[in-house]
């Protein structure tokens, strides 16, 4: 099935998403679509598979215009997307995800569905047992399932959404096969949508490129890695030039450590960040620095290693009062001992001593119960324990982690304000936000409310409502949505706050962020730390072959 | 501003729609709907005893609505709150039967204060126990709450056919009535105590203005509009919680201190009436508005009083009141939001910007 997007446009709010895309998919080829985070990849796909409408803009069939309403809409047109994430029902078997929307009778054909979909899988060489359950199987053989169901149902149109990543290097092989024959053999279209330039190379026949939500061209494959990275990541700018810190006192020391969790592992990472310096993490979203930069400011756990900050380890305090629960058992023990006492000794006859055992458990349970609201009141998570020291953390989700939608500027200010008292200020509120609202030119006022601002206020927001002197700065994204100007006002005021000796640790999918702005960029792989770069000695070329996987 | 007049307007709409709907079952049974309406409003608040027997219906009522909306400001469901106000009842109960009745000399102005005291502390407890389950263990709210909830009516009827079963029997349900002093100072021979209803108002306006204006009820309002955002921007998600639930568990507890030192005198097995859940609709009837709870559990209390009076005047059961309270509440909840009646539907796919 030919696919033709023509001036595809996606705007959320003032920012353009997909800005006037247009490209073609001819059936039996391979199409790599490439971009870095951000670019405005997902987008079109989700466009493209019917999750969401497109501002503007059409979408051809074989020449024929479609408009979908639902992702079901679009595979009845042949067109089905392989997710990041499966799509499917883990607590359910193999052969139940397979019949549903597949088989809508009232009683299902358990058997011959299950006949049809073990040979169906043996075609491609997978080996899906229908009965097996799956939240037993690993991520591939998912995807496995995921990609026969939309086969059976008739796509015609395959994209897959990074289907390599977290399954193995076998499956890989396999699924890369696969691809190969719907596409070369069976004349299904094919979009591979991807950040790894090596697998584009390896699979694919064509790359269009994707940057800032436009389409920069296409390439045939084979061409030379160079050219697919100047399309991905852009010319090289010219950028200005840091002193090193190294002799600073340090302010955060990473060592040793390992964080695991059920997507990503990502081991033995050793920094160390100095006063005055800023760090920039660069990677694939998903490479691990995100999980990296939240273990900084103690948000996720870490399975082994130490992160200090200023010296002492980053953990959440321990209540003083640690002990009390056993005061309740200590209680029910010697009550215990003293009623069996009583009992042999004859003074007590068995119903008092159920009695007594009684009164003995409630009272045990009461001062269990005032002990842990006391624990619960003086213990500190490891995150507070980290805003105290003088650290802060800039999430990237601004309505969903940082701002709190329904509350007004003034509101957070108040929230904010370690100084508060137990009753509210709201003058001194106003006016403080005020005075930040005009330093960091926010558009609105300490009424406007944060889901009233536009995407960029909402960030210039946070940063507003940032404490005015801190040791350390985390930040993801610091700049995202927002056009030169605000970003370079961002980034002097960032810039102040480096000279007074805060030190700086963000995320950035930009490289010319990066670049411009770090003193050193410590660039993640797949959950390592593949090597700290001197940002001033690093072109944005070899910066984008290391962060697509590839050693130099 | 036109659109805030319409939207004001807005609110009766929901109200006719209900007693349109009554009306029109009442002229299907055959019965006259003027009569019955003015039955129930003779029963309500038709006389001076009617109208105290409501308002001291209402109180409890208020209470537990008045806890409610500290823990909805919070994003918490306290279904507990039910069992909150039993263990409370039961914490009056102890102290009038335990001390006032065992040691009579003890005179009321120190009884009474007593009862309420040890009321809003089991309340306050059985609502922290429900908070730790939550935040330690792990166990939602709503699923803790239920749970004790029934512990509660259980550990009632325990205390009623145990250890306070009146030395008549135990046909009676429930414990013999406390000592006169031992209970709250009543109106007349009515049942409504005007200390309680002081009581009650002075919770409202505590609350109202201890969410609007301290630090404390900004964190709660933050923590209840976006946990995440609230926690990364300093807020303790555990405190807030266990302190909200907390309030209103010793409103809770205080509430059915009320039950059974005013409109009862002794412990009952039905000593909470279904107050407590009834609270939790009356609050979310009201969009946690002060004043719509206020306005709002009152007509409930009306409504549920004047019944009654109604099966006594005409052929009727006493449940056309609850007919009208269950058309009240789905119609306001179908049409009680005029932003959402107003506006065109939006597609429903979540339009969420790529990250």
């Amino acid at each position: 099935m030919r696919v033709e997007l023509r001036d595809i446009r996606k705007y959320f709010g003032d920012v353009r998403a997909n800005d006037g895309i247009s490209l073609t998919f001819e059936p039996g080829r391979i199409y790599g679509l490439l971009g870095e985070n951000g670019a405005g990849k997902s987008t079109l796909m989700k466009i493209l598979s019917g999750y969401q409408a497109p501002t503007s803009g059409t979408i051809l069939l074989d020449g024929q215009p479609v408009v979908f309403s639902s992702p079901s809409d679009a595979l009845h047109c042949g067109i089905g997307m392989l997710y990041q994430d499966p799509l499917d029902f883990p607590p359910m078997q193999v052969i139940e995800n397979h019949l549903l929307a597949h088989d809508d009778r009232l009683v299902l054909d358990r058997g011959g569905g299950s006949r049809e979909l073990e040979q169906y899988a043996s075609g491609f060489g997978f080996e899906l047992d229908p009965r097996v359950y799956v939240d037993t199987m690993t991520l591939g053989e998912r995807q496995q399932m995921e990609l026969l169901r939309l086969l059976a149902l008739g796509a015609n149109v395959l994209i897959l959404d990074e289907p390599t990543t977290g399954i193995s290097a076998e499956q890989k092989e396999m699924l890369f096969n696969t691809i190969r024959r719907l596409a070369h053999e069976e004349q299904k279209t094919i979009i591979f949508v991807s950040h790894k330039l090596e697998e584009v190379q390896e699979l694919c026949d064509e790359v269009a490129v994707l940057r800032h939500g436009k389409l920069v061209g296409t390439q045939s494959i084979p061409c030379p890695t160079s050219t697919l990275v100047r399309m991905m990541f852009g010319e090289e700018l010219p950028r200005s030039t840091h002193k090193l810190h190294a002799a600073a006192p340090t302010v955060l020391t990473v060592e040793n450590v390992t964080i695991r969790t059920y997507r990503l592992t990502v081991e033995g990472i050793n920094l160390e960040l100095h006063e005055g310096e800023a760090l920039g993490l660069a990677g694939l979203e998903g490479s691990g620095q995100r999980l990296l930069l939240q273990a900084c400011a103690g948000l996720q756990p870490i399975h082994s290693g130490r992160i200090l900050l200023c010296g002492e380890p980053l953990i959440g305090k321990r209540s003083p009062l640690f002990w009390t629960p056993w005061l309740a058992w200590a209680f029910l023990a010697i009550r215990t001992i003293w009623l069996i006492v009583r009992l042999l000794n004859g003074q007590i006859g068995g119903l008092q001593m159920a009695g007594g055992m009684a009164w003995a458990l409630l009272i045990a349970g009461a001062i269990w119960l005032v002990s842990t609201v006391l624990i619960a009141w003086t213990s500190q998570s490891a995150y507070h324990v980290f805003r105290q020291r003088g650290g802060a953390y800039v999430p990237a989700g601004r309505l969903e982690e940082g701002l709190i939608a329904d509350l007004s500027l003034t509101e957070h200010m108040a929230l904010v304000s370690p100084e508060s008292s137990f009753v509210i200020n709201w003058q001194r509120a106003r006016d403080e936000i005020s005075r930040r609202i005009q330093r960091y030119n926010v558009v609105g006022r300490a009424e406007t409310k944060a889901a009233e601002l536009s995407g960029g206020n909402q960030q210039r927001a946070m940063l507003a409502l940032l404490p005015p002197s801190l040791r350390l700065l985390l930040l993801e994204h610091p700049t995202r949505g927002l056009d030169v100007t605000s970003t370079n006002h961002i980034w002097e005021l960032f810039e102040e706050r480096l000279q007074q000796g805060t030190a700086i640790m963000f995320i950035s999918a930009d490289l010319d962020e990066l670049l411009e702005r770090s003193d050193r960029i410590a660039v993640f792989s797949g959950g390592r730390l593949l090597r700290i770069l001197n940002a001033a000695e690093t072109s944005v070329e070899e910066l984008g072959h290391l962060i697509g996987g590839q050693q130099l | 501003m036109k659109d805030n007049l319409l939207h004001n307007l807005w609110r009766v709409v929901p109200v006719l729609m209900a007693v349109g709907v009554t009306t029109a079952l009442l002229i299907v049974v055959g019965a006259s709907p003027g009569v019955t309406y003015s039955a129930l409003w003779q029963g309500s608040f038709g006389d001076y005893d009617r109208t105290f027997s409501t308002l001291a219906f209402w109180v409890p009522l208020l209470l537990c609505a008045v806890g409610l909306l500290v823990t909805f400001t919070t994003g918490l469901w306290n279904i507990g709150v039910e069992g909150q106000m039993i263990m409370g009842a039961i914490g009056a109960s102890a102290v009038a039967l335990e001390v006032a009745a065992a040691y009579p000399d003890i005179p009321g102005w120190v009884i009474v204060p007593l009862e309420i005291v040890v009321a809003m502390i089991a309340g306050t407890m059985w609502a922290a126990l429900a908070a730790i389950l939550k935040t330690r263990g792990g166990v939602h709210e709503i699923f803790g709450g239920v749970a004790l909830n029934n512990l509660a009516i259980i550990a009632t009827n325990y205390l009623i056919s145990g250890p306070w079963q009146p030395p008549e029997g135990g046909s009676f349900r429930g414990t013999v009535p406390f000592p006169r002093h031992a209970l709250l100072p009543l109106l007349g021979n009515t049942r409504f105590s005007p200390l309680s209803l002081v009581l009650a108002l002075i919770a409202l306006l505590l609350v109202v203005l201890a969410l609007r204006g301290t630090s404390w009820g900004l964190k709660l309002k933050a923590l209840g509009k976006n946990m995440r955002s609230a926690f990364l921007l300093g807020v303790s998600s555990e405190r807030g919680a266990i302190t909200a639930m907390m309030l209103c568990g010793a409103l809770a507890g205080l509430a059915g201190a009320v039950r059974v030192l005013s409109w009862f005198d002794s412990l009952r097995q039905s000593i909470s009436g279904g107050i407590g859940f009834l609270a939790i609709l009356i609050v979310l009837l009201a969009g946690m508005r002060p004043l719509g709870v206020l306005v709002i559990s009152l007509i409930f209390s009306g409504l549920l009083t004047g019944g009654a009076v109604v099966q006594l005047r005409t052929q009727l059961h006493s449940a056309i009141s609850g007919i009208i309270q269950g058309t009240l509440v789905l119609f306001v909840l179908l049409f009680g939001d005029p932003h959402r009646v107003f506006r065109r539907p939006q597609p429903t796919v979540e339009a969420e910007a790529e990250t």
